[in-house]
């Protein structure tokens, strides 16, 4: 399949003043036409900055340091402000984290996703509103005529978080990029979201970029997988193969991390196995460890693991990972 | 609208209070208008000072006095200026359109400008910019009104004369219509310029913060992802956010607004209610004193009604809003969202 969004060796730092600190350090990621990409980490691994910089949202004193972001044939890192602008919200889109805060309170429904239509096609009022309230209709909204007058506070959080994917898909992008789009939702509601996003992507053949850090979600959603960890991508593949075997300690911890439900027979046979967690945190930025930038944390850890920087291990035709010591084969998940 | 009748009823409370504490408070400061009047004649027997104070009823008990003047302003009457020499109601009117023209014209300024300045500072916090309205914005909040005042009309009276300096209109007839308004327009400037000095450093203050907040939420970054220039994102999407703490504070100020007039109204000769406060205070004018201040409640009073309205056209959050209500449920502290509507 073709690749849609190519991000390259994607260097980001931010200047905190007295220092100037690496958040991305090289991150490759490739998104491809109506499939989905699902960027897991820990929080402070660098997902959103990576999505940021793609959006070419970057908060201030952030910077992109080297690298590309290839949007088709254009490199976004090289193109002027206003592509950018002419880009973003229209080939490729948006949906952030949190639907309480991301909506204008002063705005309705209708202005706000109307808005980006008159924006970038070039489409009067009326017809404008014709495809907000088509947008309300593709996202399951009910009776959305009259939800186009509504406020933001007059929705519901999983009503507000589809009118953000309304207004992201208002005018048919090429990739879109989720933002734990349903980490500050039910879990029911959650379900909803993602189903939703799914049906649409297969409609419009958009490319998603997920990023969560609930792997639920990633074995829901995803085609393929990028593991970050510490401003590095420490394992990619596609998400059956990933999921089934993790090559890297941190991707099989963040995934012994996942409660997973035991019924029936199951729950009577298997022995019961407490819920995993990695031990300690995610390095503060500018505390990176120099050589593997996980081995503090992980129970496979040598020498060597704390004296070199460990290469790219080729697991599989897609399958990547950086590591000293992958899990070849499924060899059993290492505690934590 | 529902809630008119309670909320006239109780502005009627308050201005019921504002007559009777005035009136009292007239009542206890020292100073005699009688003594006024007969200074004014070159002195008079205690006979003729009795027999007026029995004609202007000063000899009746105090609550005796309160109530014959309450009864009277009930059916409009707000008594007469001896020292103007006509009924305090059509002095009143007379004057209060000066005054209304010059804090409106100074609110407006200060609001625009305080506005725009704090937006500007607020897009770079750490520019250069940013500094020089901090600069200027703390130099117009010490300096006091009267002192602004007197040196601007230092400045334009000697130094460069393009703006009159005193009163209104000019003395010769200017002719039509436009001639008028725009011979107001140049008396205008100073008056307006001075009693907007201070609050523009206070909006543009409370626009710095309001903005800095509001180009920080969610939702400008939203608005910045959905491709829009910067310019919308500020003046389409941040600034109708920034504007309510800044409608509040129009609303808290505009007594403060009106105290001000006093001063500049003094100052460059402005034939407003200011003026007039100060004329009457010299000349123990009590009724026409005590006009001013229940008039000066009433402008308060409209001042904040239209704030409230301000409100609810600004931020659809609060009151009932231009659309029909989805929530049934209160909204829960913290958060506003709670719907019926399932996600």
């Amino acid at each position: 399949m073709d690749p849609v969004l190519q991000i390259k060796d994607l260097k980001v730092e931010v200047d905190t003043g007295t220092a100037v600190h690496s958040v991305l350090d090289g991150v490759t990621l490739t998104l491809r036409r109506g499939q989905t990409l699902a960027v897991v980490g820990e929080s402070g691994c660098g997902k959103s900055m990576t999505a940021l910089s793609a959006m070419g949202l970057l908060p201030d004193r952030f910077r992109i340091a080297a690298g590309q972001i290839l949007l088709g044939e254009e490199d976004l890192v090289q193109v002027r402000p206003q592509r950018l602008r002419a880009l973003r919200g229209n080939a490729m889109s948006m949906i952030f984290q949190e639907p309480m805060t991301s909506l204008n309170p002063v705005l309705t429904v209708e202005r706000q996703i109307a808005e980006v239509v008159e924006l970038h096609q070039d489409k009067t009022g009326a017809q404008a509103r014709e495809i907000a309230l088509e947008m309300l209709r593709a996202v399951q909204i009910p009776s959305p005529e009259t939800r186009l007058a509504a406020y933001p506070h007059e929705l519901s959080g999983g009503m507000r978080q589809r009118v953000m994917i309304a207004i992201a898909l208002a005018c048919r992008p090429r990739v879109i990029i989720a933002d734990e789009p349903t980490t500050a939702l039910d879990v029911t509601v959650q379900a909803q979201i993602f189903r939703l996003l799914r049906e649409l992507q297969m409609q419009t053949d958009t490319a998603i970029m997920l990023i969560t850090h609930d792997m639920g979600a990633v074995a829901e959603m995803a085609d393929e997988v990028a593991v970050l960890y510490a401003g590095k991508c420490i394992e990619a593949g596609p998400a059956a193969q990933l999921l089934a075997a993790p090559a890297h300690p941190y991707t099989s911890g963040l995934m012994a991390c996942t409660p997973k439900l035991r019924l029936g027979r199951a729950a009577l046979t298997a022995p019961a196995r407490g819920l995993g967690e990695i031990p300690g945190m995610v390095p503060p930025l500018g505390q990176f460890p120099p050589a593997c930038r996980f081995a503090p944390r992980c129970a496979r850890a040598t020498e060597k693991c704390h004296a070199t920087p460990p290469e790219t291990v080729r697991l599989g035709p897609d399958h990547e990972t950086l590591c000293w010591h992958p899990n070849e084969a499924r060899e059993a998940a290492p505690a934590c | 609208m529902r809630k008119l009748a309670p909320r006239l009823i109780s502005a009627i409370g308050l201005l019921l209070a504002v007559l009777v504490l005035n009136f009292l408070l007239i009542h206890a400061a020292p100073g005699d208008p009688v003594q006024v009047i007969v200074g004014d004649m070159g002195g008079a027997s205690p006979q003729l000072i009795a027999q007026m104070k029995a004609q202007y009823g000063l000899d009746k008990p105090l609550p005796v006095q309160l109530g014959l003047y309450l009864w009277q302003v009930l059916h409009g009457n707000f008594g007469y200026s001896v020292y103007f020499n006509m009924p305090v109601l059509d002095l009143i009117l007379q004057r209060l359109p000066a005054t209304i023209v010059l804090v409106l014209s100074s609110l407006i300024l200060a609001v625009v400008i305080g506005t725009l300045l704090g937006i500007f500072s607020a897009r770079r916090p750490r520019g250069i910019l940013s500094h020089l309205v901090t600069l200027v914005s703390l130099f117009g909040f010490s300096a006091p009104v009267f002192w602004t005042g007197i040196m601007l009309t230092i400045l334009f009276a000697s130094v460069i004369p393009i703006f009159p300096v005193s009163g209104m209109f000019s003395v010769r007839d200017t002719g039509g219509f436009f001639a008028q308004t725009l011979d107001l327009l140049r008396h205008l400037v100073l008056p307006s310029v001075t009693l907007a000095s201070i609050y523009i450093a206070t909006y543009s203050r409370l626009a710095r913060a309001a903005m800095l907040d509001v180009l920080g939420a969610d939702y400008i970054r939203t608005a910045r992802a959905k491709g829009l220039s910067e310019r919308r994102v500020v003046f389409g999407h941040a600034l109708r956010n920034g504007l309510i703490p800044i409608v509040t504070m129009v609303g808290l100020q505009f007594g403060q607004l009106l105290a001000g007039a006093v001063l500049v109204e003094t100052v460059f000769n402005w034939p407003g209610l200011g003026r007039l406060a100060f004329d009457s205070i010299l000349r123990r004018d009590y009724s026409t004193l005590l006009a001013i201040l229940f008039f000066s409640a009433i402008l308060v009073m409209v001042a904040n009604a239209l704030t409230d309205l301000a409100y609810r056209w600004i931020d659809p959050r609060i009151g009932g809003g231009r659309t029909r209500k989805a929530t049934k449920t209160p909204a829960a502290p913290g958060s506003k969202s709670p719907g019926p509507a399932k996600g």
